[in-house]
């Protein structure tokens, strides 16, 4: 059967295809929606882990234990599993692991725009790199295979274009696979240096057989037409090169990108007149043919940073790009924007209006950065709102405590944030932390997580209770306000700053997106009462805009929240009851 | 047959995927082969969001580059004349004529631009804008926009009603199939 599938959908596809037996991620985008289709096959057990680590560990001990399994994250979560990753590229597996890292080139969605690639040279991994939603499935099958026969884990190499794209895929049925027998194995799943000692050689020998393997595997592939031209690319890039090319230049198109080939390159380097590399981000590919001692370009001629696409590989290598019209006027940008209703937006109002310094984490408060709120002084990654505070207030002590604060998803605050509370509480700094629980992952799209009482299928779940977390921590001052009452909000932060022990505000509502959530009629303008004082525009709120000098509110986007009307001095914003 | 590119732009939240979902089952249920891209992540928060559509033969890129667009469907003027460097000289416009303030509009950094579709004429592009959200409401609810423009777009494509009927029904809740069965043809029929 034929099927239009997402990247990330047909990845899915490709576990159940392969009987895969355990699935445990950490959403991030553009990874999320393979986990989540993961989870509708009810012959896998699916999970949202707290982060990355944990999601690696749970894929490794089920594997240990006999089961294929697999873990997703997007890039960065492969900074947060990395300390697993590199010591059970030693161990190896019992039935096969697959670990699905998505790079995000562009940074669509991303704080950094790192080559995930390199994570698979350090760590000795075999990477596969599919370029379509059929090869997403088809890859991911065939990384069990190889996953089993080289005992070593796997690591599935997505992008947001791949993830993102649906394209047409094949579908067979699920293969189910038998529970692999478990032995104690101690010399090769306890890394302590005696054991360890004997497999690092092991892990040597694996690459050089991969090596040996790469040369002529089915991940790879040689389309040879024009010789004047040879492409060797990966991924994306060769349905860019191949667009513009077609049958008009010679392709190698890897789809193993580590390790890479040596006479499969030599061989095919000799066939055609100029060799060039087309691959996104760093040139792997290119310093590996380099050592080889081959004539190449590719970085020479194509940027490390951002997305390409047909009309850059056109404009690069001489072809004639597409070009359009353009009408004379400026666009205005488009920015994202927090949406009409976000419980967020209160919040960061009230820290504006206090001047606090604010380190912030990543989720979709991070748009509290962005003007006219523009209430945030730094991010950096998952959890280090809160550990950054702890330095900063170590640093300059009572000037920034009393006027400093962390802002924190409840989802990241789980994923990463508790362990920096710890440092605040146990080497005490009097740091305000403010946990924005909206009782959702909100960013990559409404994710169940430990804090919202559901899992990953919506069926009740554990609970983590955050007042009773942070209190067992030992934070003594922990107190909970409604966003959507500035009042309580100013009133609390002022508090909270000037206590002399470390405390913790949550900032507690659900995301006005979640479909549970019932709002109240969108507010109305009296434009009588209306003296154009713009005080309601100071919150940034997508659905509030003047016009001829008169508030006017979108009722397609507002949700009643009556953050607005609080601003107003002369109650010219209306609510129905 | 060359690769024919679609665009769906608009500001995030307005339902570009399920347009592109529709558009992508039907090119399919016609034996093309197709290629979809989205966007997913912070860009939907009310950002500028585009989505490609790509049919042919054989897709290998699947975004629409520079110069490159048969079609930009757009949920939002502005957004039409942000993409219009994409669309091919002999491209089509259908757009929305309702306009949504961009944040640096809102708060006095920028101008939203005045008579765009007239200006978007005036380079030379085919433009068809016409108020989708008004029909929107008239069928029922304002998130119908997405499928008053598949309406409107399916009067520039040879497919039958019935196929773009049927892709519809594969697409759409049961529950919301009258509503979107009405805005098909409030978008069709004007």
């Amino acid at each position: 059967m034929k099927k239009l599938m997402l990247g990330n959908e047909a990845a899915a596809r490709g576990l159940y295809e392969a009987g895969c037996g355990v699935v445990s991620s950490y959403p991030g985008t553009p990874s999320t929606e393979v986990t989540e289709f993961a989870a509708k096959y009810n012959e896998m057990y699916s999970e949202w882990a707290p982060n990355e680590k944990v999601a690696m560990e749970v894929a490794f001990g089920a594997s240990f234990a006999g089961k294929r399994s697999f873990c997703g994250m997007k890039h960065v979560g492969l900074n947060v599993a990395a300390d697993p990753l590199f010591t059970i590229a030693y161990t190896g597996v019992n039935a096969g692991m697959v670990i699905g890292v998505a790079d995000d080139p562009g940074m669509h969605s991303s704080q950094n725009e790192q080559d995930s690639r390199h994570y698979a040279i350090a760590a000795k991994l075999p990477m596969v790199e599919p370029s379509d939603s059929g090869e997403c499935l088809n890859f991911t099958k065939a990384a069990f295979d190889l996953s089993e026969k080289f005992d070593t884990p796997v690591i599935l190499r997505l992008c947001t274009r791949v993830s993102h794209s649906q394209s047409i895929v094949e579908l067979s049925d699920r293969v189910e696979k038998e529970l692999a027998p478990y032995e104690k194995k101690a010399s090769k799943y306890i890394m302590m240096p005696g054991n360890a000692k004997l497999r690092h050689p092991i892990v040597e020998q694996r690459t050089l057989d991969l090596i040996a393997y790469s040369e002529d595997c089915t991940f790879n592939r040689v389309e040879m037409g024009g010789t004047e031209l040879g492409i060797i690319t990966s991924g994306t890039s060769y349905q860019y090169a191949k667009e513009v090319f077609g049958d008009s230049a010679s392709f190698l198109k890897l789809g193993l990108v580590n390790p890479l080939p040596v006479q499969l390159i030599k061989d095919f380097a000799s066939k055609v007149d100029k060799l060039v590399v087309i691959e996104e981000l760093d040139g792997i590919i290119e310093t590996h043919c380099k050592a080889l001692g081959l004539e190449v370009e590719g970085k020479s001629l194509f940027s490390p940073i951002g997305e390409y696409s047909q009309n850059i590989v056109a404009k690069t290598l001489g072809k004639e790009p597409g070009v359009g019209a353009a009408i004379a006027d400026p666009i205005p940008p488009r920015p994202p924007v927090m949406c009409a209703g976000c419980p967020h937006r209160g919040l960061f109002y009230t820290l504006k209006k206090n001047k606090a310094i604010v380190m912030g984490d990543i989720g979709c408060y991070t748009l509290g950065a962005v003007q006219p709120l523009a209430a945030m002084d730094a991010t950096i990654c998952m959890g280090a709102s809160i550990s950054g505070l702890h330095g900063l207030n170590t640093a300059r002590g009572e000037d920034t405590e009393g006027r400093a604060v962390a802002v924190i998803g409840d989802s990241t605050f789980m994923h990463s944030g508790v362990t920096g509370l710890i440092d605040i509480a146990y080497n005490g700094t009097n740091s305000t932390v403010i946990i924005l629980d909206n009782s959702i992952t909100g960013m990559t799209g409404h994710q169940q997580n430990p804090t919202t009482g559901y899992n990953i299928k919506g069926d009740p779940a554990g609970k983590i209770d955050l007042e009773a977390l942070c209190k067992s921590i030992g934070i003594n001052r922990v107190r909970v306000v409604d966003p959507y009452n500035l009042k309580e909000c100013d009133t609390a932060i002022k508090e909270e700053l000037k206590a002399k022990e470390p405390s913790v505000i949550i900032s507690r509502r659900p995301c006005a997106l979640l479909k549970y959530v019932k709002h109240k009629a969108p507010l109305t303008v009296n434009a009588e009462k209306c003296r154009s004082c713009k005080s309601c525009m100071r919150i940034g709120c997508p659905a509030i805009s003047m016009v001829d000098g008169i508030a006017k509110i979108d009722n397609t986007l507002c949700v009643g929240c009556g953050v607005c009307q609080q601003l107003c001095a002369f109650d010219a914003l209306e609510g129905k009851e | 047959m060359d690769t024919k590119n679609i665009m769906i732009v608009g500001v995030g939240g307005q339902g570009s995927l399920l347009a592109s979902k529709l558009l992508g089952r039907l090119l399919m249920n016609e034996g093309y082969d197709v290629k979809v891209s989205e966007v997913h992540g912070m860009s939907q928060r009310g950002g500028s969001v585009v989505t490609y559509v790509r049919y042919g033969d054989k897709v290998y890129s699947p975004v629409v580059d520079e110069g490159e667009a048969d079609f930009i469907i757009s949920f939002e003027i502005l957004e039409a004349a942000r993409w219009l460097p994409y669309l091919k000289k002999d491209g089509k416009i259908v757009t929305s004529t309702q306009q949504i303030d961009p944040m640096p509009v809102i708060t006095g950094a920028a101008q939203y631009p005045t008579d765009l579709a007239e200006k978007m004429k005036a380079v030379g592009a085919d433009v068809d804008a016409f108020d989708a959200l008004a029909l929107a409401e008239e069928a029922g609810s304002s998130k119908a926009v997405n499928i008053v423009l598949m309406g409107r777009i399916s009067k520039y494509f040879d497919f039958s009603e019935e196929t773009w009927l049927k892709a519809i029904e594969e697409c759409v809740p049961p529950k919301f199939l009258e509503l979107n069965k009405k805005a098909f043809a409030l978008g069709r029929n004007i």
